[in-house]
């Protein structure tokens, strides 16, 4: 009889995570793209040395300074931010205890070394200065007398400064703010260097310049604003003013999107895995695309997996180096050092 | 164009109330510096939203603060509240001195700050709906009002105020017991007038007469101010909900002048109320905008600094207006914004010296030390 009972659990849990897991996997889908070129790569074994007593959890945000210095912000047993030096070494944590880390999203370094954190769990987008104290903060968690909260679809629309389960920050050489917002919200704002709304950009649907889950948000030297429209399965490429100039819809579901440095800039993007990993998706997630700014395809890399290497639901990427690529992933709890060997001839694959 | 327009809604106003439009246009804006970096912390300690800021009489200052992560307790019987505030001491040059009250039972939402004269330290909890009385050592002296044994979940709904800025509803009155055949009660207790005695809800403010007894601004579920004798006796309480003198729609903070009279911040109506000490209604200030936190300076002549916060985001209508106990404006400073000098929600203001000020501010996470300097 109880064997009975466990085979009866054990199939309405087979049953519920199919149905579950093949709900998800509609919002994932096999990039568009052909024959595009692999590019090799290596994956730098145990390059992040943490202390006997922190773990990562899952991992949210990866970003470096100008020092080479990387930081991690992961949903450990609490949501913590970690920076290493440029060898992996564990530097010291920062803003401990702060009142407005509560559950990841993102982290991102801007040009004078301001490390930004985007915290989907109290609503707030935080800029730590170079020593790690409180420069500004945008948005504002809401206040515990209220009780805990339905963070689930919108009703309201969007206010200028209050964001809805925000997602991710970039600049541009201006020093304005962009902010992806988010699960909630579905919109792209834009506000001055001193916090001051300018406009924002998109409600929720399909359309171009609507948005489904902007999850990521990236920016390149010219200003443009490069946004991972999850859900829609597609990157769009704002301007400036937030206006529409073109959408990628050929890789996959954008979970991170990343726009290199220097005078030829290249755009990133991770049709990752989903997370759980229903059965089938790794069949046809888990890449990352190396882009022109205009779209066209470089070549891609990596797989779905678990093992060094390969990718567990990527959900950020640092190039500040195009060759030298971070990325941490939520189902695998860790953080990688990815090396792009460019001068390998690229091959070709027929999947 | 714009000119025009403008000339033409002046001349609408100057229509409306040509007495106002001259006290309005002749409010002088007042020179004022800031330093938006005084208090230094250690590594480890960061400030949230600065609730409350104080000064005692050696200018050591008092930072009531939200930070860290306030949190409900899964798989308990009900859902029990940790956490979230905490009340830091610095001295006078802003170098970090202790915590005081590290976790204790009430910090939950820091609403506010007082030093009295003993130099004693209240504090009061929005959320832990207390007051808290800790001496010059640090340690408790007296408690008001008892924190609500568990936290309501889901949330209240939220409601917006006039003003537009949201607020959290006020957890409805338990229905009377029937009573078969009974009337109404010809008295029953308006609403927001709370139950006498001690039972707050989401308190804002606490201040003293010379004589030490307690005044309670109460707050956003009251719609009240309580009195207590310097042991904490209960004397009495006046106000309920609504916009007629005397009552309130969220008595936000509290002042006592050095006669006694009792200045409260009726934030929802966009009024200063002053009462005698029996809360008598004697006279009300209409035109400090919608007032969240004010203090009065000490000395032989006393002014009341009043914050104005127009917007819930603390980011298009804010300033600081000076004014004598009259009511009349001697000048105003500030605006909204996140820069040096902009003020974010300005929750508290210490004005034990009248010339610097100290203002903690919700929605920057900051405290910033203000100089007026001298009318020119």
């Amino acid at each position: 009889m109880r064997r009975g009972a466990r085979v009866v659990a054990v199939v309405l849990l087979v049953v519920a995570c199919c149905a579950w897991g093949a709900g998800r996997l509609s919002a994932q889908s096999k990039a568009k793209a052909e024959n595009v070129p692999l590019i090799s790569f290596t994956s730098v074994p145990n390059f992040f040395k943490l202390p006997p007593d922190l773990y990562f959890g899952e991992g949210i945000g990866i970003a470096t300074n100008s020092k080479g210095h990387v930081f991690v912000y992961t949903r450990s047993g609490d949501t913590r931010l970690f920076e290493f030096d440029e060898k992996g070494n564990y530097l010291k944590e920062w803003g401990v205890g702060l009142y407005g880390l509560e559950f990841a999203h993102g982290v991102r370094v801007d040009r004078e070394d301001n490390v930004w954190v985007v915290d989907e769990g109290t609503n707030m987008v935080i800029k730590f200065n170079p020593d790690g104290r409180v420069a500004m903060v945008l948005g504002r968690r809401p206040e515990p007398v209220a009780g805990a909260f339905d963070s689930t679809m919108p009703a309201a629309p969007a206010e200028k400064y209050r964001f809805g389960r925000p997602t991710d920050v970039t600049w541009d050489a201006q020093g304005n703010i962009f902010v992806s917002d988010g699960y909630v919200n579905s919109r792209v704002v834009k506000y001055d260097k001193n916090g001051r709304f300018v406009k924002s950009v998109g409600i929720r649907g399909s359309q171009p310049s609507q948005l489904n889950t902007p999850h990521s948000i990236t920016s390149d030297e010219q200003g443009n604003i490069y946004v991972g429209d999850r859900g829609n399965a597609r990157v769009q490429v704002f301007d400036n003013d937030l206006t529409l100039r073109a959408i990628y819809d050929n890789v996959g579901n954008p979970w991170a999107v990343c726009v290199s440095p220097g005078p030829h800039q290249y755009l990133f993007v991770s049709n990752s895995n989903p997370d759980s990993n229903p059965a089938a998706s790794w069949a046809i997630t888990g890449e990352i695309y190396k882009m022109e700014l205009d779209g066209t395809i470089v070549g891609k890399f990596g797989k779905a997996g678990k093992g060094l290497g390969e990718f567990s639901t990527v959900h950020a990427i640092d190039c500040r180096n195009a060759n030298e690529l971070y990325v941490v992933e939520i189902s695998a709890w860790r953080a990688q050092k990815i090396l792009l060997n460019p001068q390998q001839p690229p091959q070709s694959v027929a999947r | 164009m714009k000119k025009l327009l403008r000339v033409c809604a002046t001349a609408g106003v100057i229509a409306a109330s040509a007495a106002a439009l001259s006290a309005q246009l002749s409010v002088p804006e007042l020179l004022f510096d800031s330093n938006p970096d005084l208090l230094k912390f250690p590594a480890d300690i960061h400030m949230g939203e600065a609730a409350g800021v104080a000064t005692n009489s050696q200018g050591d200052i008092f930072l009531y603060t939200r930070t860290g992560n306030p949190h409900i307790v899964i798989g308990t019987s009900r859902a029990v509240s940790h956490g979230g505030s905490r009340l830091f001491q610095f001295d006078r040059t802003g170098k970090f001195v202790r915590e005081i009250g590290g976790g204790t039972y009430g910090m939950l939402q820091a609403q506010q700050v007082r030093v009295d004269p003993q130099d004693n330290v209240w504090i009061v909890d929005q959320m832990s709906t207390q007051v808290i009385k800790f001496d010059a050592n640090g340690r408790v002296q007296m408690i008001l009002s008892r924190k609500p044994e568990a936290m309501r979940v889901p949330a209240l709904p939220l409601t917006p105020l006039p003003t537009g800025i949201p607020i959290v509803q006020a957890a409805p009155p338990a229905p009377p017991a029937p009573t078969a055949g009974a009337a109404p009660a010809a008295n029953a207790p308006l609403p927001g007038a709370g139950a006498e005695g001690e039972s707050f809800q989401r308190p804002t403010d606490v201040a003293w007469d010379a004589g030490g007894n307690i005044y309670v601004a109460d707050g956003y579920g009251n719609a009240r101010i309580a009195k207590y004798e310097p042991s904490g006796k209960y004397i009495k309480s006046w106000g309920s909900r609504g916009t007629a003198p005397g009552q309130f729609n969220i008595v936000h903070g509290i002042a006592v002048d050095a006669q006694g009279n009792v200045y409260a911040a009726d934030e929802g109506n966009r009024r200063v109320q002053v009462f005698d000490a029996n809360g008598t209604f004697k006279k009300q200030f209409l035109n400090v905008g919608t007032p969240t936190a004010l203090c009065i300076t000490p000395g032989p002549r006393q002014f009341l600094y009043v914050a104005h916060s127009g917007d819930p985001d603390g980011m298009e209508d804010a300033a600081i207006y000076k004014v004598d106990l009259d009511g009349k404006i001697v000048g105003k400073f500030g605006r909204a914004g996140k820069l040096p000098k902009e003020f974010g929600l300005v929750n508290s203001i210490d004005c034990r010296s009248e010339n610097e000020l100290l203002i903690g501010e919700l929605s920057n996470w900051r405290v910033q030390k203000l100089t007026l300097r001298a009318a020119r």
